[in-house]
């Protein structure tokens, strides 16, 4: 007779979709979190990237599981490049405004108001 | 809990853990580190859902130019040596409450949905079908990304080029 102290749920023990969508749905939010609240720049793209993450694991895990297959690995890969683009263009915009201000926090930013 | 559990559950708590560091941490440098953990992370969820080439492009992509990039903006446009790396917060209150929301409807329609899943699908390597795909179907916005690319390039050079004019007039 044998009898497991913890027995592992059934939900728990098999990754399958929902645990992938779930990691991704945190990822969103922490990146979201970071672009709504940081005053630096640099953290706010930082944000961005986890964004752009996590709509990725999006994509992957569709691929995966369900009959999106390769077509998701390829509109994850055009997301990659895309952000590859927006980093380095925002980049350059981050080191301009650091010029003409000397600081990167987005509150201090503010010349085009009033 | 066979491997494929272990690892997934080392993996998710590397990511979310890590990502919890950079948004969470007061140091900008640290965010960036924990950030690379968060792409490797991200890295072998994917390898973990059989995407072998969007995995490694991910390391080569993100770790290997953008994390680069997002320190050398760090490096750029902080004083290393002062106080001045930590970074403050804005709105702190209403922005976590509104992603607490966030976050808590969308988990409970990921997991409240019942998703027409496909059981059990055989995966070969995916690069050869994404080479034929991007020849074929994709044969167009391949195109368009190359010269986004090319634009951003040259853009992100006019514009982080310090003294253009004096540049332009020799």
């Amino acid at each position: 007779m044998t009898y497991c102290i913890a027995q592992i749920p059934q939900w728990l023990a098999e990754p399958g979709l929902t645990h992938f969508l779930v990691i991704s749905a945190i990822l969103f939010s922490l990146g979201l979190l970071a672009v709504l609240t940081r005053r630096n720049v640099i953290m706010v793209l930082m944000g961005i990237e986890l964004l752009l993450n996590s709509a990725n694991i999006n994509f992957i895990a569709f691929a995966r599981y369900t009959t999106l297959a390769l077509d998701a690995h390829l509109i994850a890969l055009f997301v990659i490049i895309l952000a590859a683009a927006e980093a380095a263009i925002a980049l350059a915009i981050v080191l301009n405004i650091y010029q003409q201000f000397s600081t990167v926090n987005v509150d201090e930013v503010s010349t085009l108001r009033e | 809990m066979d491997l494929y559990a272990f690892f997934f559950y080392f993996f998710a708590v590397l990511t979310v853990g890590s990502a919890f560091v950079v948004v969470f941490s007061r140091n900008i440098i640290y965010s960036a580190f924990a950030l690379m953990f968060t792409f490797f992370g991200v890295a072998a969820l994917y390898v973990l859902l059989y995407a072998d080439f969007v995995a490694v492009t991910q390391l080569l992509v993100y770790v290997g130019g953008i994390l680069v990039l997002i320190i050398f903006g760090v490096m750029l446009t902080t004083k290393v040596f002062s106080v001045e790396m930590k970074t403050g917060t804005l709105n702190l209150l209403p922005a976590t409450l509104f992603t607490a929301i966030i976050a808590g409807m969308l988990i409970f329609v990921f997991s409240a949905t019942d998703w027409n899943v496909v059981p059990d699908q055989e995966w070969d390597t995916t690069v050869y079908g994404i080479g034929a795909l991007l020849v074929n179907e994709f044969i167009l916005p391949m195109q368009v990304a190359g010269v986004l690319l090319l634009v951003a390039m040259i853009g992100a050079v006019m514009m982080a080029a310090r003294d253009w004019t004096k540049l332009k007039s020799k």
